[in-house]
């Protein structure tokens, strides 16, 4: 009797959890849902209120402006300049580094670490900063959009911590063999770390995609502009659009300014989401290799793709780095404060 | 292999640390960082017999802290009902769908609050206000009450699935043994969340709060400043924007630096100061 009465509270219990995750879905899911029925949608009814879960009086109006829009198409090109380019970089960079400081023999690696860690913490501040790309001649350039944040201390944590966790027999047998460390880095070590390279990918693109603040410090040049800095003078600032047509003054009414809103907003935001499935493939390469081949199981790519999947792992505690790594993501505003 | 780490840190992070002396130093565009005269505390003085001091400061500790206490324990929670659920395609979809806002851009983000909480056609704000979660004559978007609240909570709104990720982490490396131990003795699921899952995810819960602790007055420049509008300046002059508007769009350099120099104190301290507290009553710690 007593276990049926302990029964009922569980389920009662899990049918709210249930109930709580459909409300968080609808939280999340409209304001997403409602961007892209709107961009389809009459704008008129739109801004009256008619429009709530399907378009209505579907128009591709939007669209066919952005496409003709020549400053979208100009800060497209510059963001995948900097997103190409700038993880390029920040791999060559992050890579040797974390091997580097994963290497036990490597006696001063502790004070390096400490030499990079040391600036998550304190900085000089933003001006000073500013002053020394000034004095460098790197304001109002590309390359300076390209090499901001060559590394960032947390993704070269978890390069680490992953990279230590090859077996050290590897490094041995490949010395026998008469390898020296920088064939081994480039043979073995890095086709051994797809898994957590296609994790520094994934955050040093997003990184470079979204990253809106060191354009507006460093560049005011209007040719230099990435996507993010157009984005703001046509979503928030509300400026002309369309070579001149567009606006007040180019006679079409606020509305259809409006639809053309929200597809800037899609235009926009669905090419970072391309680069989502590269959690399934660090999911993927962090299964196959780390587990089967070398049993990396403490590595970072097992932990979170494990707990992206929710799934029961056997490891038993998580690496601090991936604590670190998650947390700095997304609650300290990794844009706005690098050195900061 | 370590070198253009090593010296890519060292211009843009430690060339800068050793540019803070502008703040002691009047900045003149001839002798450049150091060359300028001394000057002392004058600039913090500056900064702290401005009125613009107190604003700054409060509106930074208010909304830096309401971001932590409201944003802070939201994941934890998403974790552990996301934890309770079975049904493995429900939990593959929400888990799915709770990522996805994190990729979207501040600026993205920033204007689908202006379309969405719009006064008269944002359907979001209707609905708000429909539901008497908002008064009815409320402008969401220039109300200064309302700016905090709509920057936490569009901040929650993007921030708690990705957060929770690594809470879900710790949930599934908890022994499952300890569930079977918990179901002999008769406790329901209420109690195995308070007494077993809790315990097990706690050192994770600190070490994340001290971190954020450490960052207190780094609240995100970029949302903010695209939030900011004529109408709540007043409440969201914070001092990373502050420092942007004196110190670059103005150009004071010295006063900039010397205000950005106290945000990073301000921070430092905080977080030495936490991660001991933390130490001391639940024996994890960063250092």
């Amino acid at each position: 009797m007593k276990n049926k009465k302990i029964l009922t509270g569980d389920s009662v219990f899990v049918f709210f959890m249930y109930l709580i995750t459909v409300l968080v879905f609808i939280i999340i899911a409209y304001p997403l849902w409602f961007i892209i029925i709107a961009s389809v949608s009459n704008s008129n009814l739109v801004n009256i209120g008619k429009v709530h879960f399907w378009p209505k009086d579907i128009r591709w109006y939007g669209y066919e402006q952005v496409f003709h829009d020549a400053r979208i198409w100009k800060g497209y090109f510059n963001t995948i300049l900097y997103v190409a380019a700038g993880t390029a970089l920040n791999i060559a960079v992050t890579m040797p580094a974390a091997y580097a400081l994963s290497q036990h023999e490597f006696k001063a690696r502790n004070i390096v670490m400490f030499y990079f860690v040391f600036t998550m913490f304190f900085g000089g501040g933003l001006i000073p900063l500013y002053m020394t790309v000034n004095a460098l001649h790197l304001i109002n350039t590309k390359t300076i959009l390209i090499i901001m944040v060559a590394v960032n201390t947390y993704n070269l944590i978890i390069a680490r911590t992953f990279v230590e966790n090859i077996p050290n027999e590897l490094y041995e047998s490949a010395v026998i063999d008469g390898c020296s460390h920088f064939r081994f880095f480039l043979q073995i070590v890095m086709p051994l770390s797809k898994a957590v390279v296609s994790v520094l990918i994934l955050y040093y693109a997003v990184f470079h995609w979204n990253d809106f603040f060191n354009a507006l410090i460093f560049n005011s040049d209007n040719k230099n502009d990435p996507l993010q800095i157009v984005l703001r003078r046509i979503l928030i600032l509300n400026e002309a659009f369309a070579n001149g047509n567009g606006g007040v003054q180019g006679g079409y009414a606020q509305s259809s300014a409006d639809q053309v809103k929200y597809a800037v907003m899609i235009i926009s935001t669905v090419p970072i989401l391309c680069f989502y499935p590269f959690i399934e493939v660090f999911r993927k390469g962090s299964h196959d290799r780390s587990h089967k081949r070398v049993k990396m199981v403490h590595s970072c790519g097992g932990s979170i793709n494990r707990a992206a999947e929710g799934g029961y792992s056997q490891s038993k505690n998580v690496p601090y780095s991936v604590i670190i790594f998650c947390y700095e993501r997304c609650f300290y505003g990794f844009q706005s404060d690098i050195c900061a | 292999m370590l070198a253009p780490g090593i010296i890519y840190i060292f211009i843009f992070c430690y060339v800068p640390m050793y540019g803070i002396q502008l703040a002691f130093r009047d900045y003149s565009f001839s002798t450049g960082i150091t060359g300028g005269k001394w000057a002392g505390l004058k600039y913090f003085k500056q900064y702290f017999d401005s009125p613009m001091f107190m604003t700054t400061l409060v509106n930074t500790f208010k909304i830096a802290s309401l971001s932590i206490i409201i944003g802070f324990p939201a994941p934890i929670i998403l974790a552990m009902v996301l934890n309770q659920i079975k049904n493995r395609y429900w939990k593959k979809i929400v888990q799915t769908t709770v990522y996805i806002p994190y990729f979207i851009s501040v600026v993205v983000l920033v204007s689908m609050l202006n379309v969405l909480l719009a006064n008269g056609s944002g359907v979001i704000g209707n609905f708000l206000k429909a539901v008497h979660l908002v008064p009815r004559n409320m402008n969401l978007l220039g109300d200064p009450k309302a700016f905090v609240p709509v920057y936490i909570w569009s901040g929650v709104w993007q921030s708690i699935g990705w957060n929770s990720i690594i809470y879900l982490a710790a949930l599934s490396s908890v022994d499952l043994e300890l569930y079977d131990a918990a179901k002999v003795d008769g406790a329901n699921k209420f109690q195995t969340i308070i007494h077993i899952e809790l315990p097990a995810i706690l050192p994770t819960i600190m070490i994340l709060f001290i971190l954020s602790m450490g960052g207190i007055l780094n609240v995100g420049f970029d949302k903010i400043y695209l939030m900011q509008n004529s109408l709540n300046r007043g409440v969201s002059q914070v001092i990373s924007t502050y420092v942007y508007t004196v110190g670059i769009r103005s150009a004071q350099f010295s006063f900039g630096s010397a205000v950005g120099l106290f945000n990073t104190v301000v921070n430092f301290v905080f977080l030495i100061f936490t991660n001991r507290q933390a130490k001391k009553y639940s024996g994890c710690g960063l250092m």
